[in-house]
């Protein structure tokens, strides 16, 4: 099944923390190069090029060519799905409140 | 000189013809883009509109490029808040592309300045107007009625 496939692909790109840094970086400033995403991670230029090709192969990461440069884009629409799919499905008012009280501990905590 | 850009991806399983049909079609896109259309003649120089549920113009600009099925270029501002619509002139770019079984649709929406509040607000609307868009064509059916479910109560 295409769609099975797809998800575990998807599911995999997402289960590393380094993959979600990147997530991350590119959320917090899109369109960035491969030099400028490693000055963020402490690994080898062939290891992030590594985890964005898996990104990519996931599709949420989205890579344009601008002249020599290769920019890297995050794409949230595979998110999206994961969103529509596994989690409004699931979501309750009761887990909502849940969520909002553990956020307001986890405040005053902090 | 500054520039925002989003790019978006999706693969859906159909053909770029259908594709093209789904991305220009009015009855077709108020399925997906939650009651909203675009009004064109969907060639080159004609004019472009995005007209909300309830009748007002939110955009509105002219197609730039229109190569069937596999190209079209907007030329996009927003109308409906005047600080958005401060911000001029946008360009959004959708591209087709058959890949085996399924169509990549890339869009890749840029406005000339950074940061631009008009980038952010759009780029909330495409993931679920796309994912939406993919729903339809590849089952028959949506997965998000409302564009934003989370606040409402069920």
């Amino acid at each position: 099944m295409a769609e099975r496939r797809e998800t575990d692909v998807l599911f995999k790109a997402l289960a590393d923390p380094s993959r979600r840094k990147l997530l991350d970086l590119l959320h917090a400033h899109d369109g960035r190069t491969l030099n400028e995403l490693c000055e963020y991670l402490d690994m080898t230029r062939q290891g992030v090029t590594q985890h964005l090709d898996l990104l990519e192969a996931a599709n949420l990461v989205a890579t344009v060519r601008r002249g020599r440069e290769k920019l890297h884009f995050l794409n949230p629409v595979p998110l999206q799905e994961i969103y529509e799919r596994w989690i409004a499905k699931f979501e309750k008012p009761r887990l909502k409140a849940l969520s909002d009280l553990k956020h307001r501990l986890e405040k005053a905590n902090g | 000189m500054a520039r925002s850009t989003f790019v978006y991806v999706t693969y859906i399983r159909t053909t770029p013809e259908k594709l093209w049909a789904a991305l220009t079609d009015v009855e077709y896109m108020k399925k997906y883009w939650f009651g909203t259309y675009c009004e064109s003649q969907w060639t080159a120089g004609s004019s472009w509109k995005m007209v909300s549920r309830d009748g007002q113009i939110f955009d509105s600009g002219e197609i730039l490029e229109a190569d069937p099925p596999r190209r079209l270029v907007i030329r996009w501002q927003h109308q409906n808040k005047p600080e958005l619509k401060a911000e001029g002139m946008s360009q959004c770019t959708m591209e087709l592309e058959p890949i085996g079984p399924a169509v990549k649709l890339s869009i890749t929406h840029t406005i000339e300045r950074e940061p631009s509040n008009f980038i952010v607000a759009v780029s909330g609307g495409w993931p679920k107007i796309l994912s939406n868009l993919k729903s339809l064509l590849e089952t028959g059916s949506i997965v998000l009625q409302d564009p934003y479910p989370t606040g409402s109560q069920r």
